[in-house]
């Protein structure tokens, strides 16, 4: 049955793969002019334009050539970085580690403390940490994540000596090291989906506390903890999951400008050198795979949501 | 709903109101600035460089002696520019393809549901890197590729109020009185659409100033002598062992304005549906 | 029935809750005193907005925060005051010797538990038993409360399950622990009618199989008549009439309870006559009249009624009924020493 279900939600997944690659393939379309020569720069060889536009494909019409590409990225063929010749979708693979890492961490972040900060302020309602719930709740859902990370860089490695600015250690080198270097960057990326988190969750809570069957716990002889653990708190976190998920997509976007910030060699900073470098065919691909991850995530979250509530039938 | 009841409801928000007034100084000042900054703020003084505010400097100068205060006044420019294509562009392209999707119906409906929500789950940001990296890295292409990205949820917006509309009698009547649909449309599903498109165009405003000033702080938006909160912030960054003050002060003016979008957006959303206050 | 003995399991004296709100302060309960003996069947009766449930969940203690309850406000339990608990003491009553249902069954079970685990749960927290020993309790107590397939049901989740079900196992879960006293809040409001009667039934059954004692509130004087033993009268937050049910359908003495008892289609004594509400409607309770807060609706009132405010006094000297009224109705509905042109049957 479950799997059945699975395979039904895998199938609705398919249409997304198709239109999200299809919008990163016709990236190429916006280039204005020809665009093996915006590529390349105005004083390349014909015969070298003529080369590339073969390797590109583009003599065919769009939809073939759209067709030869994702056939290619299938068998994880992404082409060959027009900068470095080096085959895209190693070099993008080859990153994806570090940056999975930071953005795990960084969900955690965000899971972790929004899920803290929404129970403590239900919990102690009109205390001090209901007050830091509330105002983190408002106002980080507003800061730019770059800014968050060089206040903390100011604070924690400039001021307090504490952690570094920049670098990064994989936790396959060095676990210490790691949670070093990946703890001011995974705060920077989570901080606003952890202030999202809390205000969905607290004011989720809020209602679910207010339910009938909540009250029907009470009468059974449950304490204020149990309620909101075994009683409030699976419930509240269901329209929360959905928002978990978006965090999650919104952290792989913010990689972008946090690996840059924090010199990680993640495929976040692949990206924004490969466009720096006019390097389309390795953003293409680092774009294309940061995509996808984000709908796999979705997928993921989709499950999660079904699992945790026992009235969507498989 | 009406409009005027939504705006009279919209008042009492107190926050959301205050950000309201907010943000209509920074478009004035936006609007004025060149008349405001009482600097050229790309001036450079390098007799001045790192100040520390003083009456003639109100936040300092940076590393080239250039009055920071200027260059904040300058950046809500850029800011401002961005909020409004991340609106106009998503109107006058979202909004259309919404209502003629949501009024066609059927397999069309279906297909344009499923490019909507495919858009809609790419991250924005990564969206937005990819347009302009493909148009060719500069401001003007930056906010385009901001205005684009914004497109889907305008037309997702667009899409369900037609849906709503389409059944009601007025406008079954309308049709058989003649009236062209696709205008009939339009007519009444404008004043319908307005409360929630204008929420979301204030949510936008907070998505388009913090897409800008992170493009440009990837020095993919503003170019210099363009003044960008996000690029400012960037320069700040690496003198940030000279004066970490001056990420100061960009970066307050650009988390305030996307606040107070946040703001105005959560104040509009309760006062169309007051059961949502709640926070 | 099982033996009474004459000691109350539950006595409230002058329970006074309030809620101060912008506009001013609401008594949903002004001074209520009334006792519950063991084993007995208790109906409280009374439109809506007459402060039934607040003072029920005032039992519980389960009231609203912001419902503070005036000194000198008493509900002794066993002897014990029960708003004088500890908090971690009134938990050990609740559900284990106190323990309450809900007029709606669709609301009132947690929709992402099973049903066996919600029921498991009021044993586990009362009673040291193994795993084995809590399905074997749940199994019994679903069979007891008439669930069909008690081995199947207990793994569903409460969306699987009617509305007649779901109270079932509301009954299941308040029964789990053999409490003593049972708060019922207008169980079978939320149901059809059909189902409404086996649910009644299946509350007299397991009242006379355990002796427990129970507090019905309700609305509706038919089910009353149908299980109660001695009925409340309630009105804008205070009791102005009690007796036993025999008693008090022979003879209402309270021309409120005569106005709701002609409400009802089973107990109007010409059943094909138009249904008669009682003319008007409850009245707010940021403005009640003075005097007699019925006399405004009341076809009997006289000027008095708006000046003074009736206290509840007994009836009659053999037997334990009281009303508060300043001319309490005769025999069928006569009224005794004062007579208007009667609007009720
Ligand atoms: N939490 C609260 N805040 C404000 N007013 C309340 C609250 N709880 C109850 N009240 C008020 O107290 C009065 C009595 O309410 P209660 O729920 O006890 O009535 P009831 O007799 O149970 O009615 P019903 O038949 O509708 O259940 C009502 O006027 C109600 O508005
Ligand atoms: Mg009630």
């Amino acid at each position: 049955m479950f799997f059945k279900f699975l395979l039904r939600r895998l199938i609705y997944v398919i249409p997304t793969l198709l239109i999200t690659t299809l919008v990163v393939f016709s990236f190429i379309l916006l280039i204005p002019g020809d665009p093996v020569v915006a590529l390349l720069g105005e004083n390349a060889t014909p015969e070298k334009i003529a080369q590339m536009r073969e390797q590109l494909g583009l003599n065919d019409p769009i939809l073939v050539q759209y067709g030869n590409w994702l056939l290619h990225a299938i068998h994880g063929d992404l082409g060959k970085s027009i900068f470095t010749g080096q085959p895209v979708f190693e070099a993008v693979t080859g990153r994806l580690a570090v940056t999975f890492q930071l953005v795990f961490i960084s969900m955690l972040v965000s899971v972790g403390l929004g899920m803290f900060f929404a129970i403590t302020s239900v919990y102690f309602p009109n205390s001090v940490m209901d007050y830091i719930a509330r105002f983190i709740s408002i106002l980080g859902a507003s800061l730019p994540n770059f800014w968050v990370a060089m206040l903390l860089v100011v604070f924690f490695s400039l001021t307090l000596n504490w952690l570094p600015a920049t670098g990064f250690i994989s936790i396959t080198e060095n676990t210490a090291g790691f949670f070093k270097t990946v703890l001011l960057p995974a705060i920077s990326l989570g901080a606003v989906g952890m202030a999202v988190i809390t205000r969905h969750l607290r004011s989720s809570l809020l209602e679910v506390m207010g339910a009938d069957f909540v009250r029907t716990a009470y009468s059974k002889g449950v304490s204020r903890w149990r309620s909101i653990f075994n009683h409030g708190l699976r419930n509240a976190m269901l329209p929360v999951v959905t928002t978990i998920g978006i965090g999650f997509g919104n952290a792989i976007g913010g990689t972008v400008v946090i690996e840059t910030i924090f010199a990680i060699p993640g495929t976040g900073q692949l990206a924004v050198n490969s466009i720096l470098q006019r390097d389309f065919t390795m953003l293409q691909g680092v774009v294309l795979i940061l995509i996808v991850l984000v709908i796999i995530i979705n997928f993921i979250t989709d499950i999660v949501y079904a699992l945790l509530d026992p009235r969507i039938e498989y | 709903m009406s409009i005027k009841e939504v705006m009279r409801r919209f008042r009492s928000e107190r926050l959301a109101f205050v950000s309201f007034i907010f943000l209509l100084i920074i478009s004035i000042v936006a609007i004025f600035a060149p008349l405001i900054t009482p600097y050229n703020p790309n001036a450079q003084n390098l007799s001045n460089i790192l100040a520390n505010p003083s009456f003639s400097h109100w936040m300092g100068t940076d590393n080239l002696g250039r009055d920071i205060f200027s260059r904040v006044i300058m950046g809500t420019r850029t800011a401002i520019q961005a909020s409004l294509f991340a609106i106009i562009i998503p109107l006058s392209i979202g909004v259309p393809i919404g209502i003629i999707a949501g009024y066609l119906g059927g397999i069309i409906d279906d297909i344009f549901m499923r490019i909507v929500d495919a858009i809609i789950a790419i991250p924005g940001i990564l969206l937005a890197l990819g347009i302009t990296a493909a148009l060719g890295i500069s401001l003007w292409n930056a906010m385009i590729a901001i205005g684009i990205v914004a497109i889907p949820q305008f037309a997702r917006l667009a899409r369900g109020q037609t849906l709503q509309v389409r059944t009601e009698p007025y406008v079954e009547s309308a049709k058989i009185s003649g009236a062209g649909p696709i205008w009939t449309m339009f007519k009444h599903i404008i004043p319908n659409i307005s409360p929630p498109v204008l929420v979301q165009a204030s949510v936008n405003i907070s998505f388009a100033v913090l897409a800008e000033t992170s493009l440009s702080f990837l020095g993919m938006g503003a170019q210099s002598p363009q003044i960008s909160w996000g690029s400012m912030i960037q320069q700040a960054y690496s003198m940030i062992n000279l004066n970490p003050w001056l990420i100061v002060y960009p970066g307050v003016a650009t988390a305030l304005t996307v606040m107070a979008g946040n703001f105005v957006g959560d104040g509009l959303r309760v006062a169309i549906d007051p059961k949502l206050k709640k926070l | 029935m099982t033996s009474k003995e004459e000691w109350p399991l539950l006595e409230v004296k002058n329970l006074h809750a309030s809620i101060s709100t912008t506009k001013g302060n609401i008594i949903p309960v002004n001074s209520i005193s009334y006792s519950i003996k063991p084993g007995e069947i208790v109906a409280l009766v009374g439109e809506s907005g007459s402060g039934k449930s607040v003072s029920a969940l005032s039992i519980m203690r389960l009231n609203a925060p912001e419902i503070k309850y005036k000194s000198g406000s008493v509900i002794n339990y066993k002897g014990k005051n029960l708003l004088e608990l500890k908090e971690k003491e009134m938990r050990r009553l609740r559900g284990n010797e106190i323990s309450m249902i809900f007029q709606d069954p669709m609301f009132s079970l947690n929709p992402v538990h099973r049903i066996g685990k919600q029921i498991a749960e009021t044993v586990k927290l009362h009673r040291k038993v193994t795993p084995k020993e809590a399905k074997d309790i749940v199994l019994d107590l679903l069979k007891k409360v008439g669930i069909p397939d008690p081995e199947r049901r207990m793994s569903n989740y409460p969306h699987q399950l009617s509305g007649g079900m779901r109270q079932r196992v509301m009954i299941a879960m308040a029964l789990a622990c053999q409490p003593t006293l049972l708060i019922a809040d207008e169980p079978t409001t939320a149901l059809d009618v059909t189902i409404q009667a086996q649910i009644l039934t299946l509350i007299r059954n397991l009242q006379e199989e355990t002796g427990i004692s129970v507090l019905l509130i309700t609305h509706d004087l038919g089910v009353v008549a149908e299980i109660a033993d001695r009925v409340l009268v309630m009105y804008c937050g205070k009791i102005v009439e009690e007796g036993t049910v025999d008693e008090l359908f022979e003879n209402p003495l309270h021309p409120y309870t005569k106005g709701l008892m002609a409400s009802v289609p089973e107990l109007s004594e010409h059943s094909k006559r138009r249904l008669e509400t009682i003319p008007g409607s409850v009245p707010n309770p940021l403005e009640l009249p003075k005097g007699c807060n019925f006399c405004d609706r009341c076809p009997y009132a006289s000027e008095e009624c708006g000046e003074k405010e009736p206290v509840l006094t007994k009836a009659s000297a053999e037997s334990d009924r009281q009303v508060a009224c300043w001319y309490p109705l005769g025999k069928k509905g006569e009224i005794n020493h004062y007579a208007k042109t009667s609007n009720f049957s």
